[in-house]
């Protein structure tokens, strides 16, 4: 009468809706903890989960209990050295031991102040990039995509074992058994009425004839009615996959850094922070999407994101370079038609004398027709030099697409960062 | 009649698990404990930590409260605060218990004699389950209130369903009628006759606030208009029946919460006898299994090993100390009622006349029935345990400048630290007693409570916070009144006085 389960196998995860729902809630919270907890972080290890902490005041559930005062009798354990009538200093309020009501008020009574809890990496960057979304995409439908997805299109008589229907296959058994048999049947019906009318009767010669002959009768119907198989080769129906393509938007994100010597580590830093940050992003959030990685100083190169994000280099500063390289690399590879571009650049402000202007040209020929959204930001406490004013009217000239920002220090990059890709209302 | 081990080695088998059920059950049986079938449920311990979220409830309703506590499990569990209790147990019939498969074998074997025996029989025997829950039908109501939920967050938003939860919970734990039996909740009935009692519902209340004047003179209706005629305790109850402006889905939600608070009652009054019955059976059977060579020594000292740990009582100047542990205090009143029936000394003979000498399986078992903790405490707490935990009483009194020793475990001190520790475990002590005393039906439809003090104790911080909800329930203007003595001392006011004020001159 007893039974012993096995459940380990069932789900374990009963309560992630509960905790969603947990989390849902206090998201002002944990958004704060998450935008404090980027600004604080090195770079390598933006990519874990984080303790958040929440003011148990904020979290706590109100029931009825009785506060401090009235009067409170006390049942105690381990008593060593008190007598009746013994007197006892009342501890400071507030403090565990002696007073209290017992085991009833633990609701509000020690407890810590803070709730602290650890939330996954993919809840983190959750958080972190909620809201977000790369401006001005455009879906574009692609001729030869080789994206393709399946969609069920009703039965088929062929097919592959795995892909048989059961209750189909077994449907159209019945029915064929039900046509092929049914004139036997019938047939087989009227001679068993026959045949117990027959020996109900008395028995003569003529009867016992007769029923014999019937017998055989309804015996080879019987064998026949019998051949015909269960199940057979056509009945079988097989489920229909048919693939489609998937019509997919494409998008390219260029990012372009600064790396003369003119930056100083500390720049480098911010402005590689910043990238890691887009490329997080961009990475949780379209699947189609390529980066291309473009570092510069007097010349500039693709890279890896191993080498553009960890590697050193230093040089003087021009900064078309890089746009040249950019602009080329379209042409080349992102045909306008099939891809979405967005390009962001981070430097320290510094050119090459007269290379602004260049760079200006570039821009407002070359690639801001082409691409959807530009983002510049630049990472100097000093004062802005010609690059700065140059692309002051660049962004009168193309408002929508294009975008920048100063960073001072650090714990600026994740605001400027929600800013550049805040979603857009319409 | 020595028998040869079970096993030997620590690890655990479904065979070895079944075996062992099947000779604790023997062992069970013989000592005459009478339980609903088992299912005994092997999990793993982030499920453990689940059904620890869920409050031990097999399947519940979504609610943030739930994710909070779970977060909250799995933290402590992982920094390595707490160990997860070796089992839950569950009061359906089949009673349902979660092993862990961490376990050894050892105390798989003490968690099936202590859950699956222990617990099982008290839930089984005891007249406060026997009265306030059906086990038959607990998973079934549990399914419904789910999937009803389910279908209310769907009809209505989560949100919205959220908040109402959220208000329930505030005053569960006033959602039960001390004095009268309820009915039994049956999930198949619930679902039929739910929609009916919509209905139903909705047109009490209606009648309730009708608003068309009546052809009875102004003098007759200040005679008549006090409502509820009697005070009402069960808040829950009173909302669902009789609150103006709930939606009938809001109805059933707060039905719901009632109905589960209701289904917890009697385990919150009955923690120290629970534990204490299923803590003596555990050590009675496993130890009579010792004796009849059914498991070896290295079993014995790890399941004692675990036993101490569990029934240990830290004094209450440890660092340790938080409160009084119901398994220590229970084990220690039963395995001494046993020794007052076997070995009564002259003490005994004179505090416990009748059960000095009785049969020790008749009278244990005869406690079990028909006490809950308070009235336990009450009949059975002897001078030896007393002793033994060195139990002493202290006054904490505002009107004292410090804090008085009452009594302590001698002669004098015996019957009054009975007293008070029973009165301790005395839920009408612990909780505020809150009662609806009126509504201006005629009015302003303000809800008045009552709270009536004992010993003159003040209501805590959180009832402005508590009241709030209740507004959110009702609809309308909630005041609270402490009542000393026939005497209003403090009350309360959602929303707050004041802010009403000027509101209205403005």
């Amino acid at each position: 009468m007893n039974y012993i389960v096995d459940r380990r196998l069932n789900g374990k995860n009963k309560s992630t809706v509960n905790r969603q729902r947990f989390l849902k809630r206090y998201r002002k919270h944990i958004k704060k903890a998450v935008a404090e907890a980027i600004s604080k972080r090195s770079i390598t290890d933006i990519e874990h989960g984080e303790e958040i902490s929440i003011p148990s005041g904020d979290i706590g559930e109100p029931i009825f209990h009785h506060g401090q005062g009235g009067h409170t009798e006390n049942v105690l354990p381990g008593n060593t050295d008190f007598v009746k009538g013994d007197h006892i200093p009342r501890p400071p309020a507030g403090g565990p031991g002696g007073s209290g009501s017992g085991s009833g008020a633990s609701d509000s009574g020690e407890g810590e102040d803070e709730f602290v809890f650890q939330i996954t990496q993919d809840e983190f960057l959750n958080f972190m990039f909620e809201d977000l979304e790369l401006p001005n995409m455009i879906k574009r439908q692609l001729a030869g995509s080789d994206e393709f997805k399946m969609r069920r299109a009703g039965f088929s008589n062929q097919g592959t074992p795995g892909q048989i229907n059961i209750v189909r296959s077994l449907r159209s058994a019945n029915a064929r058994r039900i046509a092929l048999t049914t004139g036997k049947r019938k047939k087989l019906k009227a001679l068993e009425q026959r045949l117990s009318l027959l020996q109900a009767e008395d028995s003569t010669a003529d009867n016992q004839t007769e029923i014999e002959l019937l017998l055989e009768k309804t015996a080879k119907l019987k064998a026949s009615i019998k051949r015909v198989p269960w199940l057979d080769d056509f009945d079988l129906k097989y489920n229909l996959n048919v693939k489609e393509p998937n019509p997919q938007s494409k998008a390219v994100m260029f990012c372009i850094m600064d790396v003369s010597a003119s930056m100083d580590q500390a720049t480098k830093d911010i402005a590689k922070r910043f990238f890691i940050l887009l490329y997080l992003f961009i990475q949780r959030n379209y699947q189609r999407t390529e980066v291309v990685f473009i570092r510069h100083h007097t010349e500039a190169s693709e890279v890896d994101e191993q080498t553009f994000f960890y590697s050193r280099e230093t040089g003087g500063t021009i900064v078309s370079s890089a746009l040249k390289l950019m602009k080329s690399i379209i042409e080349e590879r992102y045909p306008l038609g099939d891809w979405n571009i967005y390009g962001a650049q981070a430097s320290d402000g510094d050119n090459w004398n007269n290379d602004s202007t260049l760079c200006k040209d570039l821009l407002c020929n070359a690639i801001l027709p082409k691409v959807q959204y530009y983002s510049y930001i630049e990472i100097t406490p000093h004062d802005h030099q010609a690059m700065w004013h140059d692309y002051q009217q660049v962004k009168e000239i193309f408002p929508n697409s294009f975008a920048i920002e100063q960073i001072i220090n650090a714990s600026e990059i994740y605001s400027v960062f929600r800013e550049l890709f805040q979603k857009q209302v319409v | 009649m020595k028998q040869k081990p079970l096993s030997s080695t620590s690890e655990w088998t479904f065979e070895l698990i079944e075996a062992y059920d099947h000779e604790i059950s023997k062992i069970a049986a013989e000592f005459g404990l009478d339980t609903y079938p088992n299912q005994i449920e092997v999990i793993s311990s982030e499920q453990m930590m689940d059904a620890y979220a869920s409050t031990g409830m097999p399947l519940g309703y979504h609610h943030w409260s739930y994710g909070k506590q779970f977060i909250n499990t799995e933290r402590s569990y992982k920094r390595g605060q707490m160990g997860l209790a070796y089992e839950i147990v569950i009061n359906s019939n089949p009673c349902i218990a979660y092993l862990m498969e961490e376990n050894t074998m050892a105390m798989q074997a003490l968690v099936i004699a202590h859950a699956c025996y222990g617990h099982n029989s008290f839930f089984k025997g005891n007249y406060l389950f026997q009265t306030w829950t059906d086990a038959d039908s607990i998973i079934d109501y549990l399914l419904f209130a789910k999937n009803y939920i389910n279908q209310c967050e769907e009809r209505h938003g989560i949100t919205e369903v959220e908040d109402i939860i959220d208000s329930c919970h505030a005053i569960m734990n006033y959602g039960v009628d001390r004095y009268k039996r309820p009915y039994p909740i049956s999930a198949e009935e619930e679902h039929n006759r739910q929609q009916e009692r919509e209905e139903e519902l909705q047109k009490q209340v209606n009648d309730l606030w009708r608003t068309i004047p009546q052809s009875k003179t102004e003098e007759e209706k200040k005679h008549k208009t006090r409502f509820p005629a009697e005070p009402e305790e069960n808040l829950l109850y009173f909302i669902e029946k009789n609150a103006p402006l709930l939606k009938s889905w809001q109805r059933e939600v707060v039905r719901i919460v009632r109905k589960i608070s209701q289904y917890f009652y009697p385990q919150r009054q009955t923690q120290v006898m629970n534990e204490g019955w299923a803590c003596f059976w555990h050590y009675t059977i496993l130890n009579e299994m010792y004796d009849r060579g059914l498991v070896e020594e290295g079993f014995i000292l790890e399941f004692l090993q675990s036993h101490t740990s569990v029934i240990y009582q830290p004094p209450y100047n440890s660092k340790y100390y938080s409160g009084i542990n119901p398994y220590s205090l229970g084990f220690s009143m039963m395995i001494d009622i046993r020794r007052i029936c076997e070995h009564p000394t002259e003490e005994d003979r004179l505090w416990f006349p009748g059960l000095a000498g009785s049969n020790w399986k008749e009278s244990i078992s005869e406690a079990m029935r028909n006490f809950k903790d308070e009235s336990f405490i009450l009949q059975y707490l002897s001078p030896k345990v007393m002793r033994d935990l060195k139990l002493f009483c202290i006054v904490d009194d505002d009107k004292n400048p410090d804090i008085q020793v009452n009594a302590i475990h001698d002669q004098e001190g015996y019957q009054t630290i009975r007293e008070s520790l029973a009165g301790q475990y005395n839920l009408g002590n612990r909780e505020p007693n809150i009662q609806v005393h009126s509504v201006d039906i005629s009015g302003d439809r303000s809800l008045t409570l009552h709270h009536s003090q004992h010993a003159r104790k003040p209501m805590g911080d959180s009832t402005d916070e508590v009241l709030k909800h209740i507004h959110r329930l009702w609809g309308f203007d909630i005041h609270l009144h402490s009542v000393e003595n026939k005497k209003i001392t403090k009350s309360y006011h959602c929303p707050p006085l004041e802010t009403a004020k000027d509101d209205s001159s403005i």
